[in-house]
Formats: C-alpha cells, structure tokens, sequence
C-alpha cells in the first residue's frame, strides 16, 4: 500500500513519532480505508505593504476519484481556514466541527509570531484538517476539496461566490433573534441530557486545562531550580579529595534528571495540553451546536404555533411545516450521530492521552 | 577511641519538653529541655539491665558546654551544636521555634552533639563534660568555677589586637597548612549554605509539581459522575493522583535529615577555623614576644657601649638636657637584663606552646577529616537511596494510574 508508505516518508520537519501515528490511526476510520492523508508544515512569513501574515503548506495525497490528481500541494492562511470552518458550519449546522486554534493568545507573554505560536498553531491546524479528513461527512463536503486543491487565486475568486455580505449579516440577525427568544420549550429529552452533560464538561475540562497548565509551570521552576543544583556539587569536589569522586558522581546524576525532566515537559506540551486544550474548545462548539439544533426548532414551533393561530394558508403553511419537520428531524438526526461519534472520539483520545502522560512520568521516574 | 566515653555509656537524648520560667531578669519565657538519658554498658551480656539516670537540659546550657569545651580544648575540632535558629527553610517547613518538627530535629541534633564528644578520645575524659550528663543541679556554678570565660575573653581582646595591628602571618614558617586550612574551612562553609539554600528551593518546587497533581484528583472524581464507561477508570485515577500528591510530605521530611546532615558539617568549618585562629593568635603572641626580646636586647646594647642605633625620645632629651650618671646606667642595664632573662625563657615555653599546639592540633584535624569524608560520604550514599526510593514510589503510582487510564 503506497500511500501508507509515503505517510512515513513526507513532510520531514513535521516529527512524527510512532505514538502520533498511531494517535492518528485512532479515528474512527481503519488505516487500509482511509484515502486522505493531509500535513499542514512549513510555515512561511510573507510581508506586505499592509500587513504581515503566515502562511502553511497544505500537503494531500489521495486515491479518491473524485479528486482529479493524486498529490496536491497549497499554501494556505489562516483566514483561509477560518473561511472553510465557517463554510462547513453553514452547510452542516448541527455537525460537530472541529475546533481551529484561537486567533490570539490572551494569556502570558507569547508574541504573535513567535515560533512557539506558530508551531502550536501549526499542529492545531493539521489537526483541524485531519478531523475533518475522518469525519464520515464532512470530507466529503466540496468546500473542503476546493480548500485543499485550488491554488490561492482560485480560492479567493471561489469565496468571493455564495451569499453575500448582507444575506449573512440577515442570518445571523435571525439567529441572534431566536436565541433571545430563549429556550426551546419542547427539546427532546435526549438533547437535555446532553446539554446537561456539556455544560458539566465544559467546566470540568476547562479546570483540567487550567491543572495541566499549572502543573507544566511547575516543573518548569523545578527544572530551572535544579540546574542550579547540579553544579554545585562539581564545585564543592574541587575542594576535596576523598569524597571528590562521590560528588562528582551525584552532580552528574543531578544533571541527567534534569534532562529526565526536560523530557517530562516536552511530553506534558507535546501531547496533554493540546489535547486538553482542543476539547476545551470542542465544549464551546457543541454549546454552539446544540443552540443552533435549538433554532431549529424554534422556528419549527413558532411555525407550527402560527398555524394554530391562522385558520386560512392552511396548504401553505403546512407545505412550510412539513419542510421544517424534516429540516428539523434531520438536524436532530445529524446531530445525535455525531454527537455518539465524538464521545466515542472523546474516549478515546482521553485514553489516550493520559495514559500516554502517565507513561511519560513512568519513563521520567524509570530514568 | 578505646577508651572512649561512649563505648562505656549509652547516651540518649530521648524526650522534649516545653516549659515555662522566669528568666534573668525575671520575665516569663518558653523554652523548650531536653532529657538526657544515660546508662552504663558494662553487664548487658549478662542479660542485666543497668539502671537509667536521667536529668534535664535546656539548649542554652549545652551552648554553655560548648564554649566551655572551645575554650579549655582550642586545638581541638570541637562537634558543633545543631542550630540555633531555623534556618534554609522552604515555605512549609516553619521558622518557628517552637514547631514540634523543628524540637524534634533539634533534639536528634542535640543527641548526635553528646555521642561526638563522648566518642572523641580527649573530649570525652573531661569531668566537665561528665558532670553534664550526670549532675543535675549545679552543673553551672561549676562550669563557671572553671574561669573558662577568661580564656574567652583572653582570645576576643588578642584577636581584637592582632586585628588592629593588621597582622599577617604571611612570613612565618609552619603556617602553610592552616592557611590551607584556612581556605579549605572557609570554601566549605560557602559551598555547603549554598547547596543549602538550593536544596531548599528544589524541595519547595518539587513539592509544588506533587501538590498540583492532587487537583486531578478532585476534578476527575467530579468529571467521572457524568461519564458512563469512562466512569470508573476515571475515579480511580483519580484515587492514585491523590496518593501521588500525598507522597511527597514524607519524601521530603526524609530529605530534612539528609540536609542536618550537612548542616553539621556546615558548622563543623566554623569549628576548624577556630583552631585556625587560635594558631595565628598563638604565632602572633609568639612573634610579639621574639620583637620585644630583640628591641630589648638592643636597648641593652646601646646603653652598654653608648652607641644610640636606634631613636628613641628618652635617648633624644638625654642628650640634650644631659647625661646619665654611670649609676643609673648601671642600674638600667641590669633591670633590662634580667628583663631578657625573662624573656628568653617566655619565648621558649611559648615555642614549646606552639610546637605542641601544632602537633596536637593537626592530630585532630586529621581524625576531624577521616571524621568527615567517611561521614559525607554515607550521607551522599543515603540521600541517593532516598531518590531511588522516590522515584520508585513514583513509578508505582504512576504504573497504576496508566492501568486507570487505559481501562477508560
């Protein structure tokens, strides 16, 4: 299988290590059926008399026939993602979309373009595109192919096409609208559960990130405490003759847990916080999805309501109402099977991860 | 060390007791009196127990021991007290001296203290010494007879001269290996507070990294009551972050020994240069001494052959407001005489002072460093034992909250 092979090969400044392999097998989809594989590397700086900005390689390689190439090769901006999420909210309004990486960093001293920043940024996005990539639906939507293929000119003169700024703007007016209408009053039990659960979640996988975060600070001020410590036994041998060789040896087992700890931390930024980090966003989408399940509804029942009211354009309204009703059954629908295929995901990459980052204070310790 | 104190006696310090009284100028205080347990060795094959005596002890009499040995032993490296004050302290451990951990350390400080004197081969034949362990009242008024103050204050008012006249003993022969010493004594102390006080600061970080991880605890048992199938895995990882964070109390209280440790021998340098400075008192009173015999003798000289070789005010205004009669140059020159008699047979009993000093002195200080290296290196030996212990801890736990995790 060749394109197993090149999974290996491409993209030699992405690390790939065989536990982020096997974290990407983990989606849903077995490794001989996937048929998309995307790397997102290479950032780039391009200034412009306006601005400054990013850019990333966008690598995919394919057997789908509706792809007409088999390997595609684009550069693409952060907006440009921003542009596909949005897109993929709209056309599928109860799917859960994957998180993107936040516009800014509010907290600590990280600088916009920093290369910390932009390496975060970088493996939030390649996440981005493979969740979609896996996602039964999604990668099948034909803004992502254009995303994923067309070169820049072609995307600008494709997003320029759709509806226009006004009839947006008209769109979220009327969202904005029915959410002030408050809530739903006949949401099924299954979606108050599960609104019961996000809000449970969100709050406890916030405090997580917060903890892990909290944690990787303190092993920081312990590392930097303990290259400190090392050398000092080196300089109190200098002064001995007997004992000499004993504070040699503990200066130098000093410094090894000092590297041990090094190690600890890469683990703890490389694998825990993203994670953490990327569900604390997914809370806020699947609040974001299920008030858009509500609207929905709402204006199902506002509908159905009007109908009690008027006795006459019974014919039409009931044409509307039936539209509704199906709109709204397959929202429902559509929301409640990916719901059942994130938590599956949750599971998993929960699993994952943590027992990942208990392995790494195994080795840590074991060293 | 055949003959040593502590081969025929066991010595304990095995209770601490808080207590109040009244103090010197009668204003009610706390302290803290320790109790000391002695009992002879002899018949304990036979299965005989002999009888336990016993008396209690306040800090500040054991400081008044010690000086009491500095003074009367000064070529000895004499075992330091543990400390006064607490000190090198992370946040959790307190500065007070009145938290039972800090008695409790004080009070293996102050046991280690009488088992060195006791095991010292000339420390420990001292009747001082033996009184304190034995003699429950009066024990002060004896050791005050003993005019060891003066010593005391004999050595301040000699260095404070010495200091005044900027003396070096630069030239002086034989003084090479104290001033090594010297800077040896002085190296040591430096590197020792600043391992310390590094320590310190590594506890407290690690012990934050522990601490933190008890948050998991709490997060997960409140996470895992909304979750079905990764319910379980959940609580009880939880349950191990809990043991985890809760392990690093003793790990650290462990370490606390380990830091004593060194700390006595942080104070031990403070002893060495001691004896380091009693020499340099001992050569300076010496080379004083040899001065005065030889501007002396000059004097002697002058007056006898009538030559001036050297100014002095008294032959200046002799010359100018008149002679002497040959009387009572006659009389000078026997008063300095026998002046350098006196003299000559002070340097040599200081000479011999010296010599011994030097001798016995450095026959001290090289059990004081086979003392040392032999104990510093059973210290490395166990702290290393510690952090395999916890590192051993940590796999545990750490091995049981993977098997948690994967059951998710």
């Amino acid at each position: 299988d060749t394109s197993l092979a090149e999974v290996n090969s491409f993209s030699p400044s992405m690390p790939i290590s065989p536990s982020s392999m096997i974290n990407q097998y983990k989606f849903e989809d077995e490794p001989e059926l996937r048929d998309l594989f995307i790397t997102v590397d290479d950032p780039e700086s391009h200034i412009t008399a306006i601005e400054t900005f990013i850019t990333y390689r966008v690598v995919t390689k394919t057997s789908r026939g509706e792809f007409d190439s088999s390997e595609y090769e684009v550069r693409r901006r952060y907006q440009d993602f921003l542009w596909l999420k949005s897109k993929l909210e709209e056309a599928h309004p109860t799917l859960i979309i994957p998180p993107l990486p936040e516009k800014f960093i509010m907290k600590g001293m990280v600088e916009r373009f920093s290369d910390e920043f932009i390496e975060t940024r970088r493996k939030a996005l390649h996440k981005f595109l493979n969740r979609i990539a896996d996602h039964p639906t999604l990668t099948f939507n034909e803004d992502f192919k254009i995303f994923l293929t067309a070169q820049a000119w072609e995307l600008s003169s494709h997003k320029k096409q759709g509806p226009g700024l006004l009839s947006r703007m008209g769109q979220t007016v009327r969202a904005v609208a029915s959410s002030v209408r408050g809530g739903v009053k006949n949401r099924p039990e299954m979606f108050i559960e599960i609104n019961d659960y996000v809000e449970t979640f969100s709050q406890k996988i916030n405090v997580l990130d917060k903890i892990a975060h909290r944690i990787y600070k303190e092993e920081r001020e312990y590392f930097n405490e303990m290259k400190e410590y090392g050398p000092i036994h080196t300089l109190w041998s200098a002064s001995e003759e007997d004992i000499a060789d004993s504070l040699k040896g503990v200066a130098s087992c000093i410094d090894k847990c000092c590297k041990a700890t090094e190690k600890r931390m890469a683990g703890l930024s490389e694998n825990l916080l993203p994670i953490l980090h990327e569900y604390v966003l997914y809370s806020e989408i699947l609040m974001g999805v299920l008030k858009r399940r509500d609207q929905i509804q709402g204006e199902l029942d506002s509908k159905v309501d009007a109908l009690a009211n008027k006795k006459t354009e019974k014919d039409l309204f009931s044409e509307e109402i039936g539209k509704l009703e199906d709109k709204v059954e397959c929202a429902n629908n559509a929301l409640k099977a990916d719901w059942d295929r994130w938590k599956q995901n949750m599971q998993c990459d929960m699993r994952s991860t943590f027992t990942n980052m208990a392995e790494n204070n195994l080795h840590y310790y074991e060293e | 060390m055949e003959d040593c104190l502590a081969k025929k006696m066991e010595i304990t310090v095995s209770e601490a007791e808080k207590r109040t009284g009244r103090n010197a100028v009668n204003m009610q205080e706390t302290y803290t009196a320790y109790l000391i347990e002695t009992r002879a060795v002899e018949s304990q094959s036979e299965g005989q127990c002999a009888p336990v005596d016993s008396l209690w002890r306040r800090y500040s009499e054991f400081e008044l021991l010690r000086n009491y040995l500095s003074a009367t032993y000064p070529h000895i490296v004499v075992p330091p007290l543990p400390e006064k004050r607490a000190d090198f302290v992370w946040h959790k451990l307190s500065a007070d001296n009145m938290d039972p951990d800090f008695v409790e350390r004080r009070r293996i400080g102050l046991e280690n203290f009488l088992l060195r004197v006791a095991s010292h081969p000339v420390l420990c034949q001292d009747k001082i010494f033996y009184s304190f362990l034995t003699q429950e009242g009066g024990w002060k008024e004896i050791v005050n007879e003993t005019g060891f103050q003066l010593k005391v204050i004999t050595v301040i008012v000699c260095l404070m001269t010495a200091v005044t006249q900027k003396y070096s003993n630069k030239h002086l022969s034989g003084c090479l290996r104290f001033t090594e010493l010297k800077h040896y004594s002085d190296e040591l102390q430096s590197v020792i507070s600043h391992l310390l006080r590094v320590r310190a600061r590594v506890a407290d970080r690690l012990y934050g990294v522990y601490k933190v991880h008890g948050n998991y605890g709490r997060v997960f048992s409140e996470w895992s009551a909304i979750e079905k199938e990764m319910g379980d895995g959940l609580q009880s990882a939880g349950h191990h972050m809990d043991v985890y964070a809760a392990s690093i109390d003793d790990i650290l209280e462990e370490e606390e020994h380990y830091a004593d440790q060194l700390k006595e021998y942080l104070f031990y340098a403070e002893a060495l240069r001691a004896v380091c400075r009693k020499h340099e008192l001992m050569q300076y009173d010496l080379e004083m001494a040899a001065q005065d015999l030889t501007s002396k003798k000059q004097q002697c000289e002058e007056l006898a052959t009538g030559t001036v070789r050297t100014f002095s005010l008294k032959g200046m205004t002799s010359k100018l407001f008149g002679q002497e009669t040959p009387e009572q140059r006659e009389a000078k020159i026997k008063v300095l005489e026998e002046q350098i008699q006196e003299g000559e047979e002070q340097l040599k009993s200081k000479n011999l002072e010296g010599r011994d000093f030097v001798k016995s002195a450095w026959a001290d200080i090289e059990r004081f460093k086979e003392q040392k290296n032999h104990d510093l290196k059973e210290a490395l030996i166990s702290y290393a034992v510690m952090q395999i212990s916890m590192c051993k801890k940590g796999i545990q736990v750490w091995t049981n909250a993977k098997e948690c995790f994967s059951k998710m």
